[in-house]
């Protein structure tokens, strides 16, 4: 199986868009991915010949990040963060109840069954989403506050092809399609799901309940509180690694 | 002081006005309105605004980023570069992501802002790629502002052009790390570079560049709009202005609520309802899992630069992690030290072999295995790691181990005694809060 001319096409024009076009490779690789099911040798040696770099260097990226498969993936990637928060809050026992469902183990896909649509489960790192936890992943859609209950009717719909909606985002599409997105190529999804969820509005619905606001324009503080120096800048910063290495660069510059 | 609210809503202002994320919506709400104020501006009037605001970066380590900005060298020939760290993957850190889905304009206005002032014509959105539907929103964002001339060619007739480019990350904790992050942009493994040269002199392309995160770049246009005397009303003396603070795990309403710099977590465990009935605080993290643990003895201290350093550890990018008296305060721990040696991109042998027998010593303990000698061990593997790894990530996955041994010793001692752990992990789920066990 050869790419088709549109996807040459495509990863060229993901390419131009960077001023040197080695930036392309990520986006690259995700389409790759949206075509082939996964990065394939001839994935990677498209890429290398449209960047005019060695397979062997675009093979290094791609088992770089996590996010690129060697392995086929299935219909759809379910992902359950098991860093420590989620973890703590019910992500592991999430995660050996999908395994026990499902049948697979970490990064594993479900076989292929005539009508039920596959799914590749993988535990994740931290996702973003902390205030919603335990935190699940279909196609990198978030779906919120999940448990173990839950997590398996998401599973058991996506594989009868049901249709399922990230609790805060649009109608989960397929994980080639997702992958579409990643590289830079937008579906017409933009517009479904709210703007926020529940979690990431607290703040706000206190404040308004309350008639909190931010100062008024009029408000005046001290200004020019920011140290004159860079020594001092990093005197201030929250690391001990800046003050070194600025230290170092002026010893260079002296 | 006292009748100044306790939380200020201005990132978060829109986040509940329905179709935020659309540029009619955000127009609607005064949204560009600075970027024109900052386009008949001196370019470094721009500069001096954002310095004399005392905005300090928001993605961790609190440098000043007007500082950072003036650091470009204006005399360098090549192209200068604006590139803004999406790539929010800490331990705990979610206030970037909802900022980018519910509000992405303000990004891109504080993007067109902030490259205008250190003369960039191309800027770069780096977003870690698990987060589809945010960069679906921050891609049709960018679109909407190329439509109504925000970027583009001679933007509303200032001579200025910008063009941004979204790029979608591919799973790497790293490339938060921001030489990491550039090498990712570049398209190779995203191992960090050796400093100096600085990116402000040699980032992207060699070229002079700024990396700042979403949340900095996202305050300018207030800055703008309202004056640095504004921006710097809020916070603490050296702490300026507002930001959002992130509460997940064991309190009622986990959630976001933006504050000025200062504010306590005494005051924002009020706001969140308290910690979970009948639970109370065991330990949290200030800033993410890479800042040092407090406990229960740290309610009142303000969270602020600071702050935090006088109590060993750092502001961070406020993601405050609670856990209460059900967690095992080991389990947490390793758990993160195996993300730490999953994360480490292999390139310092400190890191990579180091996090690797972090996790073997520390998984020992917790199985209840090894003798209290090894938590001597470990803290000297730390000692090891700390400072004489290439780059924060190695000094990170430090930050818990000392820590929690530094409160918790007795119950590392605990699982040793008792031949693995005490405690029940069902008990700290979000629905075995009801199942915990007499004692708890």
């Amino acid at each position: 199986m050869t790419l088709e001319t549109t996807t040459l096409e495509e990863l060229r024009a993901i390419a131009a868009r960077y001023p040197e076009k080695r930036s392309g490779l990520l986006p690259m690789l995700h389409l790759v991915q949206s075509v082939e099911g996964r990065v394939t040798p001839e994935g990677i040696e498209t890429c290398a010949e449209i960047l005019e770099i060695s397979p062997a260097e675009v093979s290094g990226v791609a088992t770089f990040y996590t996010m690129y498969k060697r392995k086929p993936v299935g219909d759809y990637h379910v992902g359950v963060c098991t860093n420590t928060l989620c973890a703590v809050m019910g992500g592991d026992e999430i995660f050996a109840k999908l395994k026990d469902h499902l049948d697979v183990g970490n990064d594993e896909t479900t076989e292929e069954a005539p009508g039920k649509k596959s799914i590749t489960l993988e535990h994740l790192e931290c996702n973003a989403a902390c205030d919603y936890a335990p935190v699940m992943m279909v196609n990198w859609e978030f779906m919120d506050n999940q448990t173990p209950d839950s997590a398996v009717q998401v599973v058991d719909d996506l594989q009868a092809g049901k249709e399922v909606t990230s609790t805060r985002g649009p109608r989960i599409c397929t994980w080639r399609e997702a992958e579409r997105v990643l590289a830079g190529f937008p579906d017409d999804r933009v517009d479904e799901g709210p703007a926020a969820g529940e979690a990431s509005l607290l703040g706000l619905r206190i404040a308004e309940q309350r008639g909190w606001t931010a100062p008024g324009a009029d408000a005046s503080g001290e200004t020019g509180t920011e140290p004159s120096t860079a020594e001092g800048a990093v005197e201030q910063a929250d690391t001990a690694r800046a003050e070194t290495e600025t230290k170092q660069q002026e010893a260079a510059d002296e | 002081m006292s009748d100044v609210s306790t939380l200020t809503p201005v990132l978060t202002k829109d986040w509940g006005t329905d179709r935020s994320w659309t540029l009619p919506v955000y127009e609607s709400r005064g949204g560009y309105a600075s970027l024109k104020k900052a386009l008949t501006m001196a370019q470094d009037d721009i500069i001096a605004a954002v310095k004399d605001s005392g905005l300090r970066g928001r993605g961790g380590a609190g440098f000043p980023t007007g500082m950072k900005w003036s650091f470009i060298p204006q005399d360098n020939p090549k192209p200068k570069y604006l590139v803004v760290n999406a790539d929010e993957s800490e331990p705990g850190t979610c206030k970037d992501t909802p900022l980018m889905m519910a509000s992405p304009h303000v990004l891109v206005e504080g993007v067109i802002i902030s490259s205008f002032a250190i003369r960039a014509n191309t800027a770069f959105i780096y977003i870690r790629g698990e987060i589809l539907h945010v960069i679906r929103r921050v891609q049709a964002a960018v679109a909407e502002a190329y439509a109504a001339g925000h970027l583009g060619k001679d933007i509303h007739g200032s001579g200025y052009d910008l063009d941004i480019v979204v790029h979608a990350g591919a799973g790497a904790y790293i490339c938060g790390e921001e030489t990491a992050l550039l090498e990712g942009l570049e398209g190779r493994r995203g191992q960090p570079r050796l400093r100096p040269p600085f990116p402000a002199v040699a980032g992207l392309y060699a070229s002079p560049t700024v990396i700042n995160n979403v949340e900095s770049i996202a305050s300018v246009p207030s800055i703008i709009e309202h004056g640095p005397a504004w921006f710097s009303s809020m916070g603490t003396e050296k702490s300026k202005g507002y930001g959002i603070f992130s509460l997940s795990g064991h309190v009622t309403r986990p959630g976001q609520y933006e504050a000025p710099l200062g504010i306590t977590l005494r005051e924002l465990i009020d706001l969140s309802g308290g910690m979970r009935e009948g639970h109370q605080l065991k330990f949290w993290t200030p800033g993410g899992s890479s800042t040092p643990l407090l406990t229960d003895e740290h309610l009142d201290l303000p969270l602020d630069f600071e702050g935090m350093a006088g109590a060993g550890t750092m502001l961070g990018t406020r993601a405050i992690q609670l856990f209460d008296e059900t967690t095992c305060v080991v389990r947490a721990v390793l758990r993160w030290t195996e993300f730490y040696k999953h994360e480490s991109c292999g390139k310092c042998t400190p890191c990579r072999e180091g996090t690797w027998w972090l996790v073997q010593t520390l998984a020992a303990i917790e199985r209840g295995e090894g003798s209290e000698a090894d938590l001597d061990l470990l803290l000297d593997q730390c000692e090891n790691i700390l400072g004489r790894s290439f780059c924060a990530l190695g000094d990170g996955a430090t930050s818990p181990i000392s820590s929690s041994i530094q409160y918790f010793r007795d119950e590392y001692v605990a699982h040793l005694t008792h031949g693995g752990c005490p405690l029940d992990p069902a008990a700290s789920t979000v629905w075995g809060s009801s199942l915990t066990r007499s004692g708890a």
